[in-house]
Formats: C-alpha cells, structure tokens, sequence
C-alpha cells in the first residue's frame, strides 16, 4: 500500500501523489515516510526530498525547511520554499549565499536568536547549492 | 429643454465614459483569472497549517505554558483589527463592505469598554479610518495591490502583529477580509488571528490518539516555528483573498456601468432624436402659417 505525499508550498501544490517510500530532510537527521508509519510531526532543515517507487528514486525537490507531518498512510510537507531539483538555479543560489554571508559578517555577534536563523538560512541556501551541482 | 448641440455634447461624454468602463473590465477580468487562480493554490497550505496547528494544540494542551500567540495574553481588552482593502476604487461595495463591517465591530467592541487599534490595509482603508478614527489607527500598509503579491508584504506584517503582541500593546487580533467566493460575490468576515481559534475535531486526531504522535524535536519548539510562520500563512491567504475579489469586484461593477451607460446613450439617442424632429416641425409650421398669413 502505497503513501499518499504531498509537497505544499504557500504559492502552491506542487505534488500530490502516492509513493512507496520518501526521504525528508528532518531538523535531527533525515526521516523516512513509509507506509504504516508512526504518526510524528517533524521541522525539515534545507534540503532534498526524495520520492521512491520500490527502490529508485523518482523524483528529487529541494525544500528550504519547513513542516512535515507523517502519518500511517500520508505525509503532508509544508515547505516554506520548496523547487524541483532540476530547476535549481546555481547562480541564484550562490548569489543568496553571498549576500547571506555578508548579513552575517554584519550581524551583532551576541544576538544568537538572529545567528541562529541566519545559520539556518545560510545551511538551506548551501544544501540548495549542493542539490543543483550534484544534479 | 436641452438644445440639440448640448445633447449631442452629452451623448459623446457617456460614450467616451462607457469605453473606458469596458475597458477597466477587460482588464479587471484578465486580472481577475490569475489572482483567483493564486488565491485558491494558496488555499492547500493554509488549510494544512491549520489543522497542523489544530493537531498540535491538542497535544500539547494543559502540558506546558502555552505561548502568548496560541493562547493570547490572557486577556481581552486591547483588541487590534485589521482591514484589507485594495489601493483604489471603482470596484462597488467591496471597500464601502470592509469599512462597515469593521466600524461596527469598533463600535460594539468600544460599547464593551474594550480598546481598539487599527491597522488598515490598501490605501482605501487608510483614508476611510483616518476620517473616522485616526486616533485608532497605529501602523498601515499602503500600495502593493494592483500587482503580484509577494509573501514577503504578509511575512513583514505578521512580523508587525507578533512585535506588538509580545510588546503586550494587543491582547487580540482580528482580521477583517472579504472572502472571494465568485466574480460577483465577495463575503466580508472577521477571522481572529490570535489567540488561534482551535477548531477541535477538525484534524485526524483527537484528545484520545494524540499520545501516539511523536514530535521532533519537540512540541514547544515545533509550536513556536509553527505559530509566527502560520499567522504570516493566514494573512498571506487573505491578501491574495482580497487581490481576487478586488478585480471580481471591479469586474461586476464595470460591467454594471458599462450597461448602464449603454442604456442612457439610447435614451439621450432617443431625446435627441425628438428634439430634432420637433424642430423641423416648428419650422415647417412656422413656414406654413408664414405662406398662409400672406
């Protein structure tokens, strides 16, 4: 029995469909969503989520962190960014990560509520890089 | 009555008048299919932050401190709404509809002893309450819409009511939106942002089966990424609810003027048409009663 995935974004649906296995990027470690898993609600850092139909993945997308909640027959993502791996533009990418990298060099190194999202940022926008190049 | 050169004068304004109503149509029709289309696409996500949201709440009911945006201050005095409206008129009632609503809100809420701010939304808004209440009005937001609406308008002012909430200056916060319904139906409405309004039995799980969810890394810290993230999500929703109904709107109501003007150039047409007629008449007789006379 297959699951049911769904990757949202706030603009849009971008997959709906059922799967046999999916691999999302959690805060703590990737998770897989298999069928008849336990229900978990899990924060994704930036990274890849892959779609499997027995064991080959069929499709790749980046999600630039956000929510995923799993339950025994379906698993909702709700990416706050979320591209298809092969749409990835490196250049755009690179260019985020150096004006991220310039916040940061800026940023007021005793507010850790802002470094801490910045890191965050910065990891998402790496993991995109790495995503497209590897593509 | 009026002379043949003013009607025909007249008859060429309303004329001029009714092509630019049909042209504002067409446009507000154009608009209007891809501002429905991206008001509905956006309608998924916020439906799965709230049960989401809905799912947690229940969970992590009664075991730790709720956080002020899910459970409020614990009070309700100060209470902030938030109009939307668009940044320009010709559009029917869709402002005049938001404006009502939300004076009367301010006035019952005012006749309970309770404090209103405001925090109007298009620039129609702005002008309307500064008439009316500008000692209300603490912060606006003008001159985006018209164009597409980028998350980051709905990332800044969730950003705005979170500030102002945990600066205690709120205790609740109220949306005041029209929900797009079709071209020619738009529903003005509140929908309260905080304290979120848990709408029990909604998600898949309930009070009973929520043990067996697991959380990573855990409830208080899922709960405060979720909450900023699903007011920006709820706005964001309403805005584009607004972008959509503004264009419906405007459409129905250009579409309206349109035929009206149609319908006034016939009877001018018409006037016209028997003040000439009288005319020749006059002079004919004028003519004959000369010939006759002699």
């Amino acid at each position: 029995m297959p699951v049911q995935i769904e990757i949202i974004s706030p603009e849009k649906v971008l997959v709906s469909c059922h799967v046999d296995m999916a691999v999302l990027p959690g805060m703590d470690g990737d998770i897989a969503a298999m069928p008849e898993h336990a229900p978990v609600m899990l924060l994704l850092r930036g990274g890849v989520v892959a779609l499997y139909k027995g064991d080959t993945v069929t499709d790749t997308y980046f999600v630039g962190g956000g929510f995923a909640d799993i339950t025994p027959n379906r698993c909702t993502i709700l990416a706050d960014r979320a591209v298809p791996v092969k749409d990835i533009s490196i250049d755009r990418a690179t260019a985020e990560l150096e004006a991220l990298s310039q916040l940061w060099e800026k940023a007021d190194k005793s507010d850790v509520a802002r470094l801490n999202v910045l890191q965050n940022e910065i990891l998402s926008v790496q993991a995109e890089i790495d995503a497209g190049s590897s593509f | 009555m009026a002379s043949l050169k003013e009607l025909r004068a007249r008859i060429g304004s309303v004329k001029s008048t009714r092509k630019i109503t049909s042209a504002m149509k067409m446009v507000a029709a154009a608009k209007l299919r891809r501002a429905q289309a991206s008001a509905e696409a956006a309608r998924p996500y916020a439906k799965a932050m709230q049960r989401m949201l809905s799912e947690l709440a229940v969970a992590t009911a009664g075991e730790v401190a709720a956080p002020p945006l899910l459970a409020g201050t614990g009070q309700d005095h100060i209470h902030l709404l938030v109009p939307l409206t668009s940044d320009r008129g010709l559009c029917g009632g869709f402002n005049a509809n938001i404006h009502k609503l939300t004076s009367r809100t301010i006035s019952r809420l005012q006749s309970e002893g309770k404090v209103v701010r405001l925090l109007p939304v298009g620039r129609r808004a702005f002008d309307f309450f500064t008439r009316s209440h500008a000692d209300l009005i603490v912060d606006k937001l003008v001159g985006f819409s018209g164009k597409e609406i980028p998350f980051s308008i709905a990332s800044d002012l969730g950003e705005k009511i979170n500030t102002l909430f945990e600066a205690r200056e709120i205790d609740v916060c109220t949306l005041v939106f029209n929900r797009f319904h079709n071209a020619m139906m738009q529903v003005p409405l509140c929908q309260q942002l905080v304290p979120v309004v848990v709408e029990e039995g909604k998600g898949e799980i309930h009070a009973d089966n929520v043990a067996s969810y697991e959380f990573e890394p855990d409830e208080t810290t899922l709960l405060s990424m979720l909450l900023p993230r699903n007011l920006q999500v709820q706005i964001y929703a309403a805005l584009l609810e607004t972008a959509a109904g503004e264009n419906g709107a405007r459409m129905t109501a250009m579409d309206n003027a349109t035929r009206n003007a149609g319908r006034s150039i016939d009877r001018l047409t018409q006037l016209y048409n028997r003040t000439r007629q009288a005319n020749i008449t006059n002079e004919l007789i004028e003519i004959i009663s000369g010939a006759q006379a002699v």
